[in-house]
């Protein structure tokens, strides 16, 4: 099979040696089919698009922290928005929807998987493009799409949507119940069905690449675990994202053709409305039936990229590779059983909720393992501080603080008191909000020499790193106490209650911890900016790196490599081996070169390899006594 | 890049030092024309806010904008700064034929300073925010759910802490250093089943215990020859709570949304006669060790009944009854004193989030001593009142027409 695909693509390559030369402005960079340019673009809207979500919370941030004061800027920024500078009840609502839905599928989704499947998939496991790259091109305008809908709903009379970003029916369903619900519910609507096709299309893609156009040598055991995390990703989206398009379809039914899929028994503002015999629960099913396995398609990246920095860092193999794996393959299998953790008090039936209860309680169980590994990967390493090694270790660092109350939060008994507080808020932004976005930076700054062929600085990178580090824990950790206190989250102000408002100095600290953390960001964008265009030129292996991306030139060509694709004897994670010349071996050298430090665990499954080290060795065995 | 060429030039160990310093200089002179640049337009926003003002409304304050802009420059450029002169001495001292700044030290220094600062504060936090979190549960399920709360803190705390101060203490004693090669350590079995069998069990004893906790707090049925539970209805919409208790006979009449009008409020169905006595209240008071079974619906959208002082919360759902039962332990009057706050009232509050006004649904919870219970309950009036049960004899005829009306079409 891949001796076949392989021949495939030299032929390929042949046709696209002539046509590179006809690229125009806009093959090249706009409708471009080519998976390096294709990744860039949707890292560069990722990024934009992050930017806009985190400026809108600080939006909401200032409205939790100052409750009582006026800031006339806000009216000049946001006109009926804000009315003599506070910002309206309803819209502080639609900025938490569109904070959380454009940060969870627009930029820890396509922005994560978009750009580094897209960018890693062909170029480590060698293939000279993605499967379908017609389809790939296609992925991101449908991506892009998505967004300029999705934004384009802060300029219509009502605003955008508002009821959260789980846009749980009836109040998602009903235009009359907020404003958030009106025509800003149906852009959302739209928008998100564009992201599932695009998502779908990517996610085909992925499968289909990393199956079918792996080069010679490359057996799936050989695979980098960014690719593992990737393909798996890949997988989950596409088995789950359709649940969600079915999910929204019926809610645009029940919006626009009067059914009843949701629902039941429902009178708003005094008027009996005829629904009957649905149930809202039914959406909160299908919706967290992709819900939850988004949650890993989010982090399961994050963790791929860290794993394989931390071992280029460390130098040293990553521990436990094939643990690591499975623990992914756990992670995927469980992820797909585990949803009604989101709807232990919903009125689910409470045996049901014990259930969900120990399935969301035995996902720990690969989380720690995979904890443990990254752990004993930087025991006795010889760790090298990049920035993207930084973030790689935050990401450990946030998922075991994110992940801890996971274990309070999947325990149906103790989710009754913490379900929707700022509990709830604290864990999920530190365990798949940081955590995630922490392992999408550590990708930026660790492959940006391959993006770009440039380098970013580094100094401005460790900065970036330890304000935004640090900013995220002060953010973050607070949360917990609110939580445990019973405040609850998507509260416009604490105004009301007087239990609430000792909590008000804290939301004050936050919000300040948020502003650093966003001005921390600045460092970020000007590095990469800057660098793009007047960056130090990357050399081809910057990192020392064993993969095969690392094998391709600096400059971009169609098809990536320039001769055949290279040939892999190894698996990625030789690094700092015994008897070997250099800390690193590429997967491109073959055993016969590096006699010295190869080991029998090389050849388990390999008898000829195995029959030739023996010999190997006893023929040093027999030089050593000679001497 | 300017500092390649420097490297590259003849002179180097003469230029190195005037040439930072002209580029420094250049420095501080962007930085006054910055200055400049700003104060004139904090100039002219502030003639523009005179004359906002005048237009009888709050105008922006672009001097203080001005002002966090400019901060926010003068900071980026003194970040700038202070990254040139790192890079100026890195390099003069590489040109010394000495080793610039080991970064890599400094990062591992920074990681354990993090890390000690990191649990100084994370101790800070628990003790001091810690303390400001809820008291202590008052109803006899919450209990249950406190201890499995502190167990499973305990437990995770512990982890928290050990693989935190690994993961840090790893990052500083594993700097890198060019004298030394990293340990190649690919996989090794037994650790790898043990720290996979231990997380296996520890999880395990959480789930049994969780599930029984779980099962104990969600079952409902009432004890066999046991005082029957009170039953009480709670009705949410946007955005309020509407109570309703038992008359004298204990059995809440049926409801039907369809007979939701102004004077009817919650659909009380009067061809019910248990429905007759219905009473409704302002405040949900509720007999001490007495359990209560509280009815939850909502005639809109979702809400969330949360109580979190007796660890009750449970969704409103429209068209799905919900209920949830708990036995409250503690008096308001003994709460009170327990916190230390003659004003302390439980709270009851919606947390699922149902619109603009979302954040101010609450409804004050009392617990009693029984013989409170039984003279607030006698004060209570009926939802039945006299213009209703006027109206109700004209409107319930017509309704008759047309259910019969409705069956026949259901039938056909």
């Amino acid at each position: 099979m891949s001796t076949l695909s392989v021949h495939d693509h030299g032929v390929v390559h042949h046709e696209e040696g002539h046509e590179h030369h006809h690229d125009t402005f806009l093959t090249k960079y706009v409708f471009s089919q080519d998976h390096k340019m294709i990744a860039k673009q949707f890292l560069i809207t990722g990024i934009t698009m992050a930017v806009i979500a985190m400026l809108l919370s600080i939006l909401f941030r200032i409205q939790l922290a100052y409750p009582d004061k006026a800031f006339p800027l806000l009216e000049t920024l946001l006109g009926r928005f804000a009315p003599e500078g506070r910002l309206d009840p309803e819209f502080y609502l639609s900025l938490v929807t569109i904070h959380g839905t454009i940060m969870v599928f627009f930029v820890l989704t396509a922005g994560l998987s978009g750009t580094f499947s897209n960018l890693l998939i062909p170029l480590q496991v060698g293939a000279r493009d993605m499967a379908s790259p017609f389809i790939n091109m296609l992925s991101y305008w449908f991506f892009l799409t998505a967004c300029v809908i999705m934004l384009s709903s802060f300029f219509i009379q009502k605003g955008p949507a508002g009821p959260g970003w789980t846009i749980y029916p009836p109040l998602s369903a009903l235009p009359t119940a907020m404003k958030g619900s009106g025509m800003g519910m149906t852009l959302w609507l739209i928008s998100m069905v564009c992201f599932v096709a695009s998502s779908l299309m990517g996610g085909i893609n992925y499968v289909s690449t990393v199956l079918n156009m792996r080069t010679k040598g490359m057996d799936l055991w050989k695979m980098p675990l960014t690719i593992w995390a990737f393909f798996l990703t890949a997988i989950l989206g596409v088995l789950s994202f359709p649940v969600l398009v079915a999910g929204v379809v019926l809610l645009i039914f029940d919006r626009s053709f009067g059914t009843s899929f949701y629902l039941s028994d429902i009178v708003v503002n005094g008027q009996v409305m005829p629904f009957e015999g649905g149930s809202p629960i039914l959406f909160q099913h299908l919706f967290w039936f992709l819900g939850h396995p988004e949650v890993y398609i989010v982090i399961m990246p994050a963790m791929g990229i860290s794993s394989e920095i931390m071992s280029v860092n460390s130098r040293k193999p990553i521990f436990g590779y094939h643990a690591m794996v499975y623990s992914l393959i756990g992670i995927t299998v469980l992820s797909f059983i585990v949803w009604g953790h989101h709807m232990f008090i919903t009125g689910m039936n409470p045996f049901l909720g014990g259930v969900f209860m120990i399935t969301t309680l035995i996902i720990a169980v690969p989380s720690a393992v995979k904890t443990f590994n990254w752990l004993a990967t930087l025991w006795r390493g010889n760790i090298r501080f990049t920035p993207a090694m930084l973030f790689a270790i935050g990401m450990v660092s946030f998922f075991i603080s994110g992940g801890l109350t996971g274990i309070f939060l999947g325990n149906a008994a103790l989710d009754i008191n913490l379900h929707d507080t700022y509990f709830v808020v604290a864990h999920f932004h530190l365990v798949m909000g940081s955590a995630a976005i922490f392992g999408m930076l550590a990708g930026v700054y660790h492959w940006f020499p391959k993006m770009f062929g440039k380098m970013m600085d580094e100094k401005l990178g460790y900065l970036h790193f330890w304000l935004t580090f640090i900013g995220a824990y002060l953010v973050f950790f607070p949360m917990h106490f609110m939580g445990l206190d019973g405040v609850p989250r998507r509260y416009y102000a604490f105004t009301e209650f007087a239990s609430m408002q000792r909590w008000l100095s804290v939301n004050m600290f936050i919000t300040w911890a948020a502003i650093m953390s966003a001005c921390a960001q600045v460092a970020f964008l000007y590095n990469f900016i800057h660098s793009i265009f007047w960056g130090k030129k990357a050399i081809q292996n910057p990192w020392q790196a064993n993969t095969l991306e690392w094998t391709t030139p600096v400059e971009h060509i169609h098809g990536n490599w320039p001769g055949e694709i290279p040939t892999v004897y190894r698996w990625p994670y030789d690094y700092s081996k015994p008897g070997a010349e250099e800390d690193f071996i590429l997967q491109t050298t073959p055993f016969s070169q590096t006699m010295s430090s190869n080991l029998p665990h090389d050849f388990e499954d390999n008898p000829a390899g195995m029959d030739e080290l023996n010999k190997w060795t006893s023929t040093q065995k027999a030089n050593e006594e000679v001497k | 890049m300017a500092f390649k060429q420097l490297i590259n030039g003849g002179a180097l160990l003469n230029t190195s030092e005037s040439k930072p310093l002209v580029k420094n200089s250049k420095k501080l002179f962007a930085l006054l024309a910055m200055f400049m640049l700003l104060g004139t337009n904090v100039l002219m926003a502030q003639t523009e806010t005179a004359s906002a003002t005048t237009a009888d409304k709050p105008g922006v304050d672009w001097l203080s904008v001005g002002y966090y802009v400019l901060l926010f420059f003068l900071l980026a450029i003194s970040i700038a700064v202070v990254g040139k002169i790192l890079k100026v001495y890195d390099l003069s001292q590489q040109i010394q034929g000495k080793k610039g700044i080991h970064w890599n030290n400094v990062m591992g220094i920074i990681c354990i300073i993090f890390l000690i600062a990191g649990m100084i504060g994370a101790y800070w936090e628990f003790t001091v925010q810690g303390s400001m979190s809820l008291p202590e549960a008052a109803s006899k399920h919450g209990i249950k759910i406190d201890s499995m709360f502190l167990t499973t803190t305990i437990i995770t705390m512990i982890v928290f802490v050990i693989t935190q101060i690994l993961l840090f203490t790893f990052l500083f004693r594993y700097r890198h250093s060019a004298k030394r090669r990293a340990y190649f350590l690919p996989h090794n079995n037994t650790i790898e089943k043990i720290w996979t069998i231990v997380p296996a069990v520890v999880l395990t004893v959480l789930v049994i215990f969780g599930f029984f906790t779980w099962q104990e707090v969600e079952n409902s049925s009432d004890l066999k020859g046991g005082p029957a539970s009170i039953n009480i209805d709670i009705t949410g919409h946007q955005f309020a709570w509407e109570i309703r208790y038992p008359g004298t006979d204990g059995i809440l009449g049926k409801k039907n949304f369809r007979l939701i009008v102004g004077s009817n409020k919650l659909g009380i169905d009067y061809k019910d006669k248990h429905s007759f006595d219905d009473l409704q209240a302002d405040t949900l008071v509720l007999p001490v060790n007495k359990t209560v079974r509280l009815n939850i619906f909502s005639q809109d959208v979702i809400h969330s009944v949360y109580l979190p002082h007796f660890r009750v919360q449970q969704n409103a759902v429209p068209g799905l009854p919900t209920y949830f039962k708990f036995i409250p332990t503690i008096t308001t009057a003994e709460m009170r004193r327990k916190v230390d706050d003659p004003k302390f009232e439980y709270l009851l509050y919606c947390n699922k989030i149902c619109g603009g006004s979302h954040y101010n649904m609450q409804k004050v919870v009392r617990v009693v001593t029984e013989g409170e219970y039984r003279q607030w309950i006698a004060k209570q009036k009926p939802y039945l009142t006299y213009p209703l049960m006027k109206e109700l004899k004209l409107a319930q005829a017509g309704q008759n027409k047309n259910i019969s009306q409705n069956r026949l079409a259901l039938n056909n």
